[in-house]
């Protein structure tokens, strides 16, 4: 399948792109986040500290154990500091 | 549903004339607003937002706030982008017809929207930029409610 994945605040910085189309096999948000670990060491380090990662997937905030059945979108960021 | 987003600032007073309830079915009106603190070394402060989820996030806290507490309105009106020192980020104002329930409500939308509402901070000082860190009370204000 074909996901749209988005980064956003230091995630973003450290991948060094805003959004990129994947084709995965991923069926969990934890199987794609090994997968991209393992493109290259950006994406290794971004990823290095789950505890500082949050996940929405379909704009909705997620889990890691999350499947991706009917995913279209996944969005990868840091806690979130509104208000 | 009455949420906005945006770059520009606003003015509370004309949000107020947005918000239902002065027509004599709220009793209580609580409004407040969040402000860009700070001392001079702090240049500006960044704002950055998940478009596709912000406003359906934000939908959800008031939809909540609206159920718990039978509101008769909520307006939230939140900023993204470049601020300076002073400048007005967010506000929510709540109406209803007695004042605990305003004030409770106007207190959960904020804990809520701290931390469930797709936004991320900035600090752009004079000699190093740093994103904000959330406050672990942050997590446990949820907690409470």
């Amino acid at each position: 399948m074909t996901l749209k994945i988005l980064y956003f605040a230091w995630l973003r910085e450290r991948i060094g792109e805003p959004s990129e189309q994947v084709e995965t096999n991923a069926s969990t948000v934890s199987d794609l986040i090994a997968e991209l670990r393992s493109r290259n060491e950006r994406y290794d380090f971004a990823f290095s500290d789950l505890s500082s990662v949050r996940v929405a997937v379909n704009q909705t905030l997620s889990d890691f154990d999350a499947t991706l059945d009917g995913a279209s979108e996944v969005a990868f960021f840091p806690p979130m500091t509104g208000g | 549903m009455a949420v906005v987003v945006q770059e520009k600032d606003f003015d509370l007073a004309a949000e107020l004339k947005e918000l239902a309830g002065f027509e004599g079915t709220a009793g209580a009106v609580i409004s407040f607003i969040g402000l860009v603190r700070g001392d001079a070394s702090l240049l500006a402060l960044e704002l950055e937002h998940y478009p596709a989820m912000t406003t359906k996030a934000l939908e959800e806290i008031e939809q909540m706030a609206r159920t718990k507490w039978g509101l008769v309105d909520v307006r939230i009106v939140h900023r993204f982008g470049r601020l300076q020192l002073g400048e007005q980020i967010m506000m929510v104002a709540v109406s209803a017809p007695h004042r605990r329930a305003a004030f409770e409500a106007a207190d959960y939308i904020m804990d809520f929207l701290k931390s469930r509402a797709p936004f991320w901070k900035k600090e752009h000082g004079i000699s190093n930029n740093k994103w904000v860190t959330p406050n672990p009370d942050d997590e446990e204000a949820i907690i409470r409610w």
